[in-house]
């Protein structure tokens, strides 16, 4: 067959996961909602959490699609939709398709152009794929083993299971807000991340009175979303100010 | 911290297990059928020595932070919810914050029956909308596309993550400060210190992680957190 990066066999190879990870997703939703009835969670909050949680995912989804369109550039785009939909994220799939081509003497950074080689192509997709099967593996065969671990730990120890969960958590949030700090060396424009999350936060907190002093419940579910996007709205100022 | 006796699984989560391990086996299958099906259609498959030169270039830092995704995210998600979030990918951006706020905003706590009943249908949304979104985006790249790259909205995309953190952040850390300072402090001075370290970010969560629990395990000890062992360390004194 000629080979075309975008041709019509891959995007029916990529149709085919993205249906089965649909599938999945509407599955695991089934079983959720039908154990969170059993366990005599309201309607009310299932609802909300759905909405919430779609609500919330637009914007780094529309982030996402932002790196299907950089890495379309040079493989085309059922691949990287492929990819970015299942399992990968930009900050993995981006460098291990410039590492794969790399290998065959093609320098995606410098010459975006798209791949003409069916051999360089598969190359890419082959390390695309291995190169993160770990996690998936690990949870194949050892998931039962982690959790039955993680019940150990806390034992009967409810108090300090609920410690050990917040501290996993804070562990997360203070990398990625350590994270922000990392360009304040380069001046002023370093400071941007920093300012940007301090908004978030001041937004957060803005919703925080609305919710306990105006008795506003509603925004519980929806705080997280609308904070984001207005902090990423504040951002093009922010921006144009510091910059 | 010593490891107590095996705790057993209850009937659900055993079923859990069972469902969550053919998905993913079925996942995994599908995964490594689609380069196989790409290879067998161009009839081009790859020379052993270039993959193995490009696996060895990415390989050794994936396969390690996948491995340390999975035991960091795993206690927060719960059994579903890391079955289903490990397929659909894209944790750290949305998957865990958005499982994380949706515990938050219904008053649940992770780690229970009821957290990992809802961080699931936070992380099944999620993945059925992020799914969606990506697949109208490719089908009206056209019209897309210079919305998405236009000069006026890159600032917003650049900064999605301090958007999102500094929100779940205010949340968090004003909720558990005392547990927060420690691991707060450790990441703003390593990164001010090694700013290249914010490419390897993923790695530095579980360091976060451990600096966090034994804060805790020692503020919980001396009976500073309140629970079971404040009672004792009263006694003590």
């Amino acid at each position: 067959m000629p080979f075309d990066v975008n041709s019509g066999f891959l995007y029916l190879v990529t149709g085919m996961i993205i249906v089965f990870v649909i599938a999945q997703s509407l599955f695991f939703m089934g079983k959720a909602v039908k154990r969170a009835k059993h366990l005599g969670i309201s309607r009310q909050t299932i609802r909300s959490t759905i909405l919430s949680s779609g609500l919330f995912s637009l914007v780094p989804a529309v982030s996402i699609l932002l790196g299907v369109i950089s890495l379309s550039q040079f493989i085309g785009l059922p691949l990287p939709w492929l990819r970015l939909s299942v399992i990968g994220a930009v900050t993995y799939e981006l460098p291990a398709a410039a590492t794969a081509a790399a290998t065959m003497g093609v320098d995606v950074t410098r010459n975006v152009r798209l791949i003409t080689d069916p051999k360089i192509f598969t190359n890419i997709a082959w390390v695309m794929t291995l190169g993160i099967l770990s996690g998936l593996v690990l949870i194949l065969f050892g998931l039962k083993k982690i959790q039955n671990g993680m019940h150990s730990i806390t034992g009967k120890d409810k108090r300090w299971g609920d410690i050990l969960m917040d501290a996993l958590f804070l562990g997360m949030i203070s990398a990625f807000v350590g994270m922000l700090f990392s360009q304040i060396r380069t001046g002023l424009p370093g400071f941007i991340p920093i300012v940007v999350a301090l908004c978030s936060a001041a937004l957060m907190a803005i919703c925080g009175i609305l919710i306990k002093k105006c008795k506003w419940a509603w925004l519980e579910q929806y705080a997280l979303p609308l904070c984001m996007l207005g902090a990423m709205a504040l951002s093009i100022p922010i921006t144009g100010w510091m910059s | 911290m010593s490891l107590k006796k095996a705790v057993p699984f209850s009937e659900y989560e055993s079923s859990v297990h069972v469902y969550g391990r053919i998905w993913m086996a079925l996942a995994l299958l599908l995964m490594i059928a689609a380069p196989v099906a790409m290879c067998v259609y161009f009839d081009a498959w790859p020379d052993g020595v270039y993959l193995l030169k490009g696996l060895l270039g990415v390989a050794p830092m994936f396969w390690t932070v996948g491995i340390i995704e999975v035991l960091t995210y795993a206690p927060m998600l719960g059994t579903s919810g890391t079955y289903l979030a490990f397929v659909t990918g894209n944790l750290t951006n949305l998957k865990v914050p958005c499982a994380l706020n949706a515990m938050e905003a219904a008053k649940i706590k992770p780690g229970t029956e009821e957290g990992e009943a809802i961080s699931t249908i936070a992380v099944a949304s999620s993945s059925i909308v992020t799914t969606l979104v990506i697949a109208l985006g490719v089908l009206g790249l056209n019209f897309l596309q210079p919305v998405l790259e236009s000069p006026t909205l890159k600032p917003a995309f650049d900064n999605i993550l301090p958007a999102l953190f500094g929100a779940l952040g205010a949340v968090f850390v004003s909720k558990n400060l005392k547990l927060a300072v420690a691991p707060l402090v450790f990441m703003v001075v390593l990164f001010l210190l090694v700013p290249g370290l914010s490419k390897s970010v993923g790695i530095l969560v579980p360091v976060g992680a451990l600096i966090a629990i034994g804060v805790a395990r020692i503020l919980y000890k001396k009976g500073l957190l309140g629970g079971k062992d404040e009672k004792a360390a009263h006694a003590d004194a």
